[in-house]
């Protein structure tokens, strides 16, 4: 007869012991190894540290191997060892002036101070697939830039000396940045934490929304006023210390849109920005980032919101792919309580409907012998 | 790189660092302070998905000690695979007694129900939730929902109570059916059969909401009213089965409906797992517990 | 009639960047009185309306409104829960589209009852009996008081707004172009049905229109306005008969003889 479904415990072991053997694949090649992951698949890298919002290339690479791949997955895992780590404090605001750049360009200017520099991008490569990476050929030896180095001025430094382009947002000097792994969210929210949620937001989900702005839901008009990949210093200020320490470098993508902007009651024309800023090199991400952050910018500036990109509450509540994903996927989870319920409702209801109809039906019936 | 990985399995006691425990405990103070207020916390990643369970395990992991005793069920039942996996994530990381007898733990989380059994003084009754704002599919929007509870705005879920009634000349909810805690908060009691929510009124053990996803903490503690909306002639009212269960002969029991095969044949056995085998313990028989059964 | 108006609005003006949307408006509303602001399409008068219904904010000007306990309250002071409080039991607003002010998803019983709902009514008997009545004095058949809206005509709709905001006995409501979709017959219906009402409840209420048919049938006073300020005002049979402002000659002049 029926016995309860036991053995829980043992079957979940079993699944995650075949789940073990499959991450390993074929036993005849060798495992890959982290090192592997972190340099040969180093973009792959880069989106789980910016979306995992820890930049570590080792934990990232262990992540995407312990995750068979599994993008989302691996991000999940580097958030959940995130969170575990204790905050000693935050860093000051990372310099991209300052940036050892690798990768600078602009579609505003011909040419700027610095010049434009294509770095390592897929751009203008021709998607054919390639045969002679398929049996390890080695390539050449990239170029070295010679020593002597131009100053690279941020783009929209360059228009802020004209006074065309509005400031960087500066906070008053008593505000604490929002941090919203530390505080719950609230809508509406500071454009900080707007920033924050959009930086580890899914890529696929800022880039489809932040085409729709471009299709015409919630058009802004925007210009890639300069995208530029390097490396940042990172330095937090030690209250002993009356300079800041420098803690390491950082790999940076950084996207300065620039729309247009009619101006408003309080501010005249100019131009106004929709930034970007991810960990690693992921210069799409930088940009749908930059488009959704302008988007978002909506009621601050007064522009009418029609578009879901420009739906705060939309956006951000929706652009977490660990959450996204946990929810999506708790459908899978037992519900057969709740089911239950409903099988017992939908039983009910069928009872009635047929009672009804044949009310109906005995109605008609009586009425016919009447007459 | 290697530094990284050796140390990657120290975690704190119940997992979570001290310092967000307390931001939690904090707020479900707040939470006992203001029944059936929702309220916000920093909920944080933890190692398993949103939806499954976080807010309860970050409710749990904050207010377990190492004295407790911890049973996890899901669907009623101790067995089911997302119960076994919270109660050995417990048992790995806070080292804690675990039980499947309601009576004997002193934290009990769940999904989906409440134990049959009546809970005690003392006892911990912490719930999973996945969407705690019972106004969420009537009006998506936190910024003006917040309002509504603010307000004291609950027009919206007697319309939609209304329109069941208008339909199918009763009220068609049968889970997740909305409370109103302590005469003031319109509450979410998690997707629990409405059979439940009795259970709730006036329970002597606290009773804490965790849902991790949306970031919100809320309880109702105990000896507190819990009143399922409802008509003056529409009476709330919950489910009640046919038959009794098949294994122990319950009635008065939520029963799972077990498919027996493809022509229709099934049978209904309480969903408290729990409860069912101390009751056969004691001797009670259903019409279908043979031999096989009670072994 | 009392000897004190219902609301006093001082001076009200919105501005929209540089751009006004109403200036300097002033104006008492009495107990019973209909009140039309009539204009052209952005000459201020929607603006205006939702200033005074609180929908907007106004960029400057004060108005007060008299409570049921005889006490005047600055409206743009109210907490938003008093405010609140006031707009689904002694206000109404009638939607040009009545899609905006109903729900279009639930029945037309429900959307009748709702503010019964909100203000505690727990009975279900008793809140669809006072629907059932309220349909009926807005003419729809009690058999269709199961339906939604979706199915509904646009005039049904119309009427079903109505009945919607009058169920509470408000004293006063705000109309935007209430008959603006309509067909010219179902027009006549509603203005007809509009007046009865409006009369019966002894309501106070101003009507947006552009249309000067609405204003001659419904109201006992308008306001003529044009880009965001007030050109005339006064009686409406008066200003219909004997426009004095060169504008308002030319909208009355410009119409088809009432």
């Amino acid at each position: 007869m029926y016995v309860a479904v036991k053995g829980g415990e043992a079957a979940i072991q079993n699944a995650h012991r075949l789940l073990a053997d499959r991450r390993r694949g074929d036993r005849n090649l060798p495992a890959i190894t982290l090192e592997q992951i972190a340099s040969q698949l180093s973009l792959a890298v880069d989106r789980v540290m910016s979306e995992g919002s820890l930049y570590d290339t080792g934990l990232a690479a262990l992540a995407v191997k312990q995750a068979r791949g599994d993008m989302i997955e691996a991000i999940f895992l580097l958030r959940a060892y995130r969170t575990t780590l204790p905050r000693f404090g935050y860093t000051r605001p990372v310099d991209t002036a300052a940036m050892l750049v690798e990768r600078r360009v602009s579609a505003t200017y011909k040419d700027l101070p610095g010049g434009q520099l294509l770095g390592p991008t897929f751009d203008y490569t021709h998607r054919l697939l390639d045969p002679e990476l398929a049996e390890d050929a080695e390539p050449a030896a990239p170029e070295a830039r010679s020593e002597a180095e131009e100053a690279m001025p941020r783009v929209s430094d360059i228009l802020a000396n004209e006074g065309l382009i509005e400031e960087d947002g500066s906070l008053p000097e008593d505000r604490e940045p929002g941090d919203i792994t530390r505080e719950p969210p609230e809508f509406p929210m500071e454009r900080d934490q707007r920033l924050q949620a959009l930086s580890r937001g899914d890529e696929g989900f800022l880039l489809a929304l932040g085409y729709s702005t471009q299709r015409g839901y919630g058009r802004n008009h925007p210009f890639a006023g300069e995208i530029r990949i390097g490396e940042v210093d990172v330095e937090i200020d030690v209250p002993e210390l009356d300079f800041p320490l420098t803690l390491g470098r950082i790999r940076v993508t950084e996207c300065q849109m620039v729309n247009q902007f009619k101006g408003s009651q309080k501010v005249p024309p100019q131009f106004t920005r929709g930034y970007g800023l991810v960990f690693g090199q992921s210069e799409r991400k930088a940009m749908a980032m930059s488009l959704c952050d302008r988007a978002l910018r909506a009621n601050e500036l007064d522009e009418d919101i029609t578009a879901p990109a420009q739906d705060e509450e939309f956006v951000i509540s929706h652009c977490d792919n660990v959450q996204a994903t946990g929810f999506v996927e708790h459908l899978k989870l037992p519900h057969y309580v709740d089911f239950q319920a409903e099988l017992g409702l939908v039983r009910q209801m069928r009872r009635e409907y047929e009672e009804r109809r044949e009310g109906a039906a005995a109605d008609t019936e009586r009425r016919e012998a009447a007459e | 790189m290697n530094a990284h990985t050796d140390n990657i399995a120290q975690y704190n006691f119940a997992y979570l660092d001290e310092q967000t425990k307390r931001m939690i405990r904090r707020a479900i103070l707040k939470a006992i302070a203001i029944p059936g207020y929702q309220v916000p916390f920093a909920s944080r990643e933890m190692p398993m998905p949103y939806g499954w369970g976080t807010g309860g395990v970050q409710v749990t992991a904050s207010v377990i000690g190492t004295d407790d005793v911890l049973k996890v069920i899901d669907q009623g039942a101790d067995d089911t695979t997302n119960a076994v996996s919270i109660r050995a994530f417990f048992q790995k990381v806070a080292n804690v007694e675990v039980t499947t007898h309601t009576a004997d733990a002193t934290i009990i989380q769940t999904r989906h129900r409440i134990p049959e059994e009546p809970l005690n003084a003392g006892q911990v009754l912490v719930y999973q939730v996945p969407i705690p704002e019972p106004l969420r599919f009537l009006e998506p929007r936190e910024t003006e929902t917040r309002k509504m509870h603010a307000l004291e705005e609950y027009g919206l879920m007697h319309v939609k109570l209304y329109e069941d009634i208008a339909q199918h000349g009763h009220i068609a909810t049968t889970f997740a059916y909305p409370v109103k805690v302590e005469g003031r908060y319109v509450m979410d009691p998690s997707p629990t059969p409405k059979f439940d929510n009795p259970k709730m009124h006036m329970s002597k053990a606290l009773q804490l909401f965790g849902a991790g996803r949306e970031k919100r903490i809320y309880a109702v503690p105990p000896y507190t009213r819990v009143e399922s909306l409802d008509f003056e002639d529409h009476p709330f009212e919950v489910q009640t089965f046919d038959e009794p269960c098949a294994l122990c002969g319950g009635t008065d029991v939520y029963l799972d409906e077990v498919v027996l095969d493809d022509r229709g044949g099934r049978m209904f056995v309480c969903s408290d797992t729990d409860n069912c085998e101390a009751r056969r313990a004691e001797g009670h028989r259903g019409h279908l517990s043979g031999e096989e059964a009670a072994t | 009639m009392t000897d004190e108006p219902l609301l006093r609005v001082r001076s009200i003006s919105k501005f929209y960047g540089n751009r006004i949307g109403c200036n300097d408006i002033s104006f008492d509303l009495w107990p019973g009185e209909v009140l039309a602001v009539v204009g052209e399409s952005g000459s201020g008068k929607t603006t205006l309306l939702n200033c005074l219904s609180t929908r907007l904010l106004p960029t400057s000007g004060t108005v007060s409104y008299r409570m049921r306990d005889g006490a005047f309250h600055d409206l743009y002071r109210m907490s938003e829960a008093e405010r609140r409080f006031l707009m689904r039991t002694d206000w109404g607003f009638v939607h040009q589209n009545p899609s905006d002010g109903l729900r279009m998803t639930v029945s037309a019983g429900a959307n009748v009852g709702e503010r019964l709902m909100a203000v505690g009514q727990r009975h279900y008997g008793d809140i669809r009996a006072t629907a059932t009545d309220w349909l009926g004095r807005v003419e729809i058949s009690s058999d269709r008081i199961d339906d939604q809206p979706r199915a509904f005509s646009g005039g049904m709709r119309q009427r079903l707004q109505i009945a919607r905001n009058l169920v509470t006995g408000p004293r006063l409501v705000f109309m935007d172009e209430p008959t603006g979709g309509l067909d010219v017959s179902v027009q006549a219906r509603l203005l007809d049905l509009l007046r009865g009402l409006v009369h019966e409840l002894g309501l106070s209420a101003i009507v947006v229109t552009h249309d000067l048919a609405v204003a001659r049938l419904l109201s006992h006073r308008m306001i003529v306005m044009k880009d965001g300020h007030v050109v005339e005002s006064g009686l409406t049979d008066r200003v219909l008969d004997d426009p004095q402002a060169p504008y308002t000659q030319l909208l009355v002049s410009s119409i088809l003889q009432v």
